[in-house]
């Protein structure tokens, strides 16, 4: 069924098309197709000379209940967690096949993992601290990001922050799960429930910085959580973080605040550490360099944006 | 206020019946007693979608009005649960726009409506599906092709119960067999609200030559509404009530 509804798209919605809404009137220029999802398929669109996204779907009621997701996202205050809607109409095709569309703005960034692997490993305690703090504001909303994958974040310049691009999971605390992927899912790993709370998005959030390591993810095996445990230890950039991880995995935090403070704690002890390695290194000159400037800069860079963080 | 409640047949198989009545026919009446039939097909690494024992599963989801899925067996956990919900929601929404067309009169549905309006109605229909009672009957096609499957969709089933459990509403499953050992149909697994149990009866489960589809949905029909569900159903036309 969804397989057909991709095909539909692919026929129908060209590069050079005008959709334009039944409602609001308003006409926007298909540009390119930026991906497809389980329901309907994003392209890149032109609105008098301003890029956007406009995800199209011939399933208004999934499509209406991802709008209902983004405007409560825009009420969360004081914080853009999703991408800003800006129009949601319906068009119907030449063909006349009825669509149903939204239109938000368009982020253009880089994917979580190329980004990392390109910049540096410095980047993770940033990044963790900026999506728990992201997560944070959410959570205390009442709602759970549910489906939180690598696929649906972005990094956006400058300077670099996590964003999150498809915000259709967002579940309200309490209710069942609305979307979820297997990979990031801890119901399919054995290790709790689908109901929203905010540990099932901190079992995710792990899940997202392990699959930073293993772009292939990896199978469950006979016994998943230990599965889970030996890739975790196997990722020698993960080591500082393997404890905090390994809690969240287990769902040992309540709150995503409660996994922030332990994880800024870390960060604080590579910032001590590093400065008693230095202190040994000008009187033997043995110690490795490299490590310890990595180490510094990744705990100078990740307090900064916390402390940044702190005043937005 | 009672809440109401979502009657479905989950009718997982592999190909085409070949005894008895026409199961959509069985699908239609099950329909007409407030039961949504779903089906899930499972194709063969060999097989596409446009497999002929297949085309079967199309025809009994919609006039069982249900939703109907074809999978391989790798992907089946998610499909179960997809399939469930949004049946689960088709309802609901059938459900609200028969009052959307007794107050606004006409031919109004949800389409017509703006979508800020729209929005506000899904609103509803998601509440509904958060809150109401489920009953889910398994109907679980165990001829001899579905042998070397039998163990997967054993694990959909523990993982469809861990997604509707995760509801505000209550769940009930139940899963029978067919065809029987000498009825076309039969009991595997008793009504129950959660299928975690469920792995000591599977490997159990013999296979059989023919494929009885239409005459198990008929019976499947009348396991709704037995025993301490009597008194629920009662009272229950359309398969649900206003909460």
């Amino acid at each position: 069924m969804m397989k057909q509804d991709w095909k539909k798209h692919d026929s129908e919605i060209r590069p050079g098309m005008v959709v334009e809404g039944k409602w609001h009137h308003k006409k926007y220029l298909i540009k390119k197709k930026l991906g497809a999802g389980a329901i309907g398929s994003v392209y890149l669109c032109d609105v008098n000379g301003s890029p956007a996204a406009l995800k199209i779907s011939d399933n208004s009621t999934s499509m209406t209940v991802e709008v209902n997701v983004l405007k409560s996202l825009e009420k969360v205050q004081g914080s853009r967690l999703g991408p800003y809607l800006l129009d949601v109409d319906d068009w119907t095709s030449p063909l006349g096949t009825k669509y149903a569309f939204y239109v938000m703005e368009y982020l253009k960034g880089e994917a979580l993992g190329p980004f990392i692997h390109q910049h540096g490993r410095e980047w993770i305690g940033v990044f963790m601290i900026q999506l728990l703090e992201d997560l944070n504001k959410l959570h205390q909303s009442g709602w759970v990001f549910g489906d939180l994958k690598t696929e649906n974040l972005m990094v956006i310049q400058t300077p670099p922050r996590l964003r999150w691009v498809d915000v259709g999971g967002t579940t309200q605390i309490g209710r069942a799960i609305k979307e979820y992927t297997e990979f990031y899912d801890r119901g399919y790993w054995g290790m709790g429930t689908r109901r929203a709370e905010p540990s099932y998005d901190l079992f995710a959030f792990v899940m997202v910085f392990l699959h930073v390591y293993y772009p292939k993810r990896f199978e469950k095996g006979g016994n998943p959580e230990a599965t889970l445990m030996r890739k975790l230890n196997e990722v020698k950039a993960l080591t500082p973080y393997r404890h905090v991880l390994k809690k969240a995995l287990t769902g040992k935090y309540t709150s995503s605040s409660d996994m922030k403070k332990e994880l800024v704690q870390v960060l604080q002890r590579f910032q001590q550490q590093k400065q008693t390695r230095t202190q040994t290194r000008k009187k033997t000159k043995t110690s490795k360099p490299a490590a310890a400037l990595e180490l510094g800069g990744m705990t100078f860079l990740a307090l900064g944006y916390y402390l940044l963080s702190l005043l937005f | 206020m009672k809440k109401g409640t979502i009657k479905q047949i989950l009718l997982i198989t592999d190909g085409c019946s070949n005894k008895g009545e026409d199961p959509a026919a069985t699908a239609a009446l099950a329909n007409q007693q407030g039961i949504t039939v779903n089906v899930i097909g499972i194709m063969e690494d060999f097989h596409t979608e446009e497999s002929e024992g297949l085309q079967e599963v199309e025809e009994i989801a919609l006039s069982g009005g249900g939703v109907s899925q074809l999978v391989y067996k790798q992907s089946l956990s998610q499909t179960v649960q997809m399939v469930t919900k949004q049946a689960m929601t088709q309802t609901l929404q059938g459900f609200v726009n028969k009052e959307l067309k007794q107050i606004l009169g006409s031919e109004q549905s949800m389409e017509d409506l703006d979508p800020e309006k729209r929005g506000e109605i899904m609103e509803v229909v998601e509440d509904m599906g958060e809150t109401c009672d489920l009953e889910v009957l398994v109907l679980l096609d165990t001829s001899a092709s579905m042998a070397d499957k039998l163990e997967t969709v054993k694990e959909a089933l523990i993982d469809l119960s861990l997604s509707l459990n995760a509801r505000i509403g209550r769940n009930r499953f139940s899963i029978f067999s067919f065809p029987g050992k000498r009825k076309d149909m039969e009991k595997v697994f008793d009504w129950s609200p959660r299928l975690d149990s469920i792995s000591t009866i599977f490997p159990k489960l013999t296979s059989g030559g023919i494929t009885p589809t239409g005459p198990a949905i008929r019976e499947a029909m009348y396991q709704f509404g037995k025993k301490s569900l009597l008194r629920s159903f009662r009272d229950d036309e359309a398969g649900l009530e206003e909460a």
